[in-house]
């Protein structure tokens, strides 16, 4: 028999068991497709949010007469708008901020239907029937209606409460998926006996049942990060976005409600149209790829 | 049965009730009223004239009041006066829900003749390439925001190729009713139609595969191909009769995305339906309108999930135990 002193075991238990990460990153290394899409989105990540470092964003405001709508040349790689802006410095840093905003409306609508789920998985019962109530209303609002009144009728209106809008929108899915895994957790051995020790409920929620729920809750926010970007966008697109003044892909693209535009001036609206398409694409590969890795029966690799 | 029925039924109305505050709220919220609203900019009408209009109606009164009065006067199909069209919300609904309805029914027609068929070739004929090419589809259906595809779409298909006419319901000076009339309305109904199905068909062909790859190895199914049934009874006779009923159930719940995709669809091809009137209102601030077509979504969706789980709990009576 091999003797194995502590050290040794905890490194072997490592090499069993290892983390999460490392399962996604072995799972996506494997698939072609999804690695592929992971490079393709780091790529255009980087140049998004490097851009404002050799972008000149003042100069981006001003308007420019004497060369508007002028078609891709060297000078301008995609041609001009309206405001004889430079659409190619105003397709990264739309992309920065329409990733941004999807990003953070992703994690606040994140947190809170974890902590919603959290509470109505572990305590059950009554609370678990009320809280589930609640959101079974929720989800049937027509949401997308709501958002666009909430965003008109908000004084003030600034980013910030176009994430917060966002976001009171987008938990309710969330909070019913770890919800349903909570109640199935609550009733294990572990659980019980922490509570039997007297450790806080909001201790073992946190800090016991939180990290066995955790794959569950990556999964789901890598595929809805695509969904939220792609809402954010499709919402300055309508007009009802991002304020005046900070372009986001959406704003590119809303360029098209002019036939005009659509027809003869394809270079300020397609090419934010295909990058919006193509980034949609890259996320929900790799979160496919992240969803294999959370399920052993699932995985390639 | 019948109890599980009631029981659905009766959990609407609380539903209805909450709706209906929570739109009663924000409308409350929303700038302007409608007194003000219909005098703003009128030389002639004094601010103490606005508030003797608003006593009048009622508008300083406590909210409770307020609402009542309204839910009243809503239940009895009086949902108010639009003053940017200067006419009965009611009536101008009445003139563009049908192009709404004409919408959303092809769109879930077009949806059902794609996902169908395409699933269940992916489920029979797993890991061949036509399953390949009907998954890969399905991530792009699935990937990609409608707005975009709507746009390329039109772009496409209207712009470039010159085949379909880029906006509207109809061409004007066309009789209604005459034959001519129908083919410009199919010719504009197309695109719109086309840019929602093919997205909206992802959940119905996701749900139709897997589904049909669990049933077909399951017992009762070896047992009829040890029988002798042909390959194609298998699947006529015993895997589809299980797998499709479902997906009638399943109707209610694409209301919702209908809805949501409406407001861009009928956007982008300028089709005249509620989606664009909502869009114009909320530019107009003509919130009588807004709030009496979030209402009618809000209702619509509500009676859809109530639908959808009725069925299924016909479809599968394990349902009904909850």
């Amino acid at each position: 028999m091999v003797v194995l002193n502590e050290k040794e075991l905890l490194a072997q238990e490592k090499v069993n068991n290892p983390s999460l990460m490392k399962t996604i990153w072995r799972e996506i290394k494997s698939d072609k497709l999804a690695l592929g899409s992971l490079i393709l989105l780091a790529i255009i990540l980087t140049a998004a949010y490097t851009s404002p470092l050799f972008i000149d964003q003042l100069e981006l405001k001003k308007v420019h007469l004497l060369t508007t709508y002028k078609s891709p040349s060297a000078e301008f790689w995609l041609g001009t708008d309206e405001g004889g802006r430079d659409v190619f410095s105003q397709l990264l840093l739309g992309t920065r901020n329409s990733f941004t905003i999807g990003f953070s409306v992703t994690l606040i609508a994140g947190l809170f239907g974890l902590t919603y789920g959290l509470i109505a998985g572990y305590y059950g019962g009554l609370v678990d029937n009320i809280l589930m109530r609640i959101v079974d209303f929720l989800m049937v609002l027509p949401s997308l209606m709501f958002i666009i009144v909430f965003v008109t009728i908000v004084p003030k209106y600034t980013i910030f409460n176009f994430i917060l809008i966002m976001s009171i929108f987008a938990w309710f899915g969330k909070a019913r998926l770890i919800r349903s895994r909570g109640l199935a957790e609550r009733e294990l051995d572990y659980i019980n006996a922490s509570k039997t020790l007297g450790t806080p409920s909001w201790k073992i929620m946190f800090f016991e049942m939180f990290p066995n729920l955790s794959s569950l809750v990556i999964v789901n926010m890598t595929l809805t990060l695509a969904g939220n970007i792609g809402l954010e966008t499709g919402l300055t697109f309508l007009g009802f976005g991002l304020p005046s003044g900070t372009s986001s892909l959406g704003t590119l693209i809303a360029y098209a409600k002019n036939p005009d535009i659509v027809q003869n001036k394809w270079w300020v609206w397609l090419p934010a149209a295909l990058l919006i398409l193509v980034m949609m694409l890259c996320i929900n590969y790799v979160g496919q790829a992240v969803k294999r890795a959370s399920d052993a029966r699932q995985r390639l690799a | 049965m019948i109890k599980f029925i009631v029981r659905r039924i009766l959990v609407m109305i609380p539903q209805l009730l909450l709706l209906s505050l929570i739109i009663f709220v924000v409308a409350k919220a929303m700038p302007g009223d409608a007194v003000t609203g219909a005098f703003m900019g009128n030389p002639d009408v004094t601010p103490e004239r606005i508030e003797e209009i608003k006593e009048k109606f009622g508008l300083n009164d406590p909210w409770y009041e307020q609402y009542g009065r309204w839910i009243g006067k809503a239940v009895q199909g009086d949902l108010g006066m639009s003053y940017a069209h200067k006419q009965k919300v009611t009536s101008l609904l009445a003139g563009r829900v049908s192009n709404t309805v004409l919408l959303a029914f092809f769109t879930l027609v077009v949806t059902y003749l794609i996902a169908i068929p395409l699933g269940i070739i992916a489920g029979r004929w797993t890991d061949t390439w036509a399953d390949k090419a009907i998954v890969t589809y399905n991530y792009f259906s699935f990937a990609t925001p409608i707005f975009v595809f709507a746009l390329l779409m039109l772009f496409l298909f209207s712009f470039v190729l010159g085949w379909f006419p880029s906006g509207g319901s109809v061409d004007i000076r066309i009789t209604e009713g005459s034959w001519e009339y129908v083919v410009s309305k199919a010719r504009h109904l197309f695109l719109p139609v086309m840019s929602g199905a093919l997205l909206l068909t992802y959940s119905t062909i996701q749900y139709l595969r897997n589904d049909i790859i669990d049933t077909k190895l399951k017992d009762f199914v070896k047992t009829a191909r040890a029988k002798g049934v042909p390959e194609g009874k298998v699947y006529t006779r015993h895997i589809l009769r299980n797998s499709l009923l479902p997906i009638a159930a399943f109707l209610g719940y694409e209301i919702t995305g209908l809805i949501g995709g409406s407001i861009f669809i009928e956007s982008i091809f300028s089709y005249p339906g509620l989606g664009q009137l909502f869009l114009q209102s909320i530019g107009t601030r003509d919130f009588t309108v807004v709030t009496a077509l979030v209402m009618i979504s809000g209702i619509a969706v509500i009676i859809g999930t109530m639908l959808s789980d009725i069925i299924l709990s016909i479809v599968d009576p394990r349902i009904r135990v909850e």
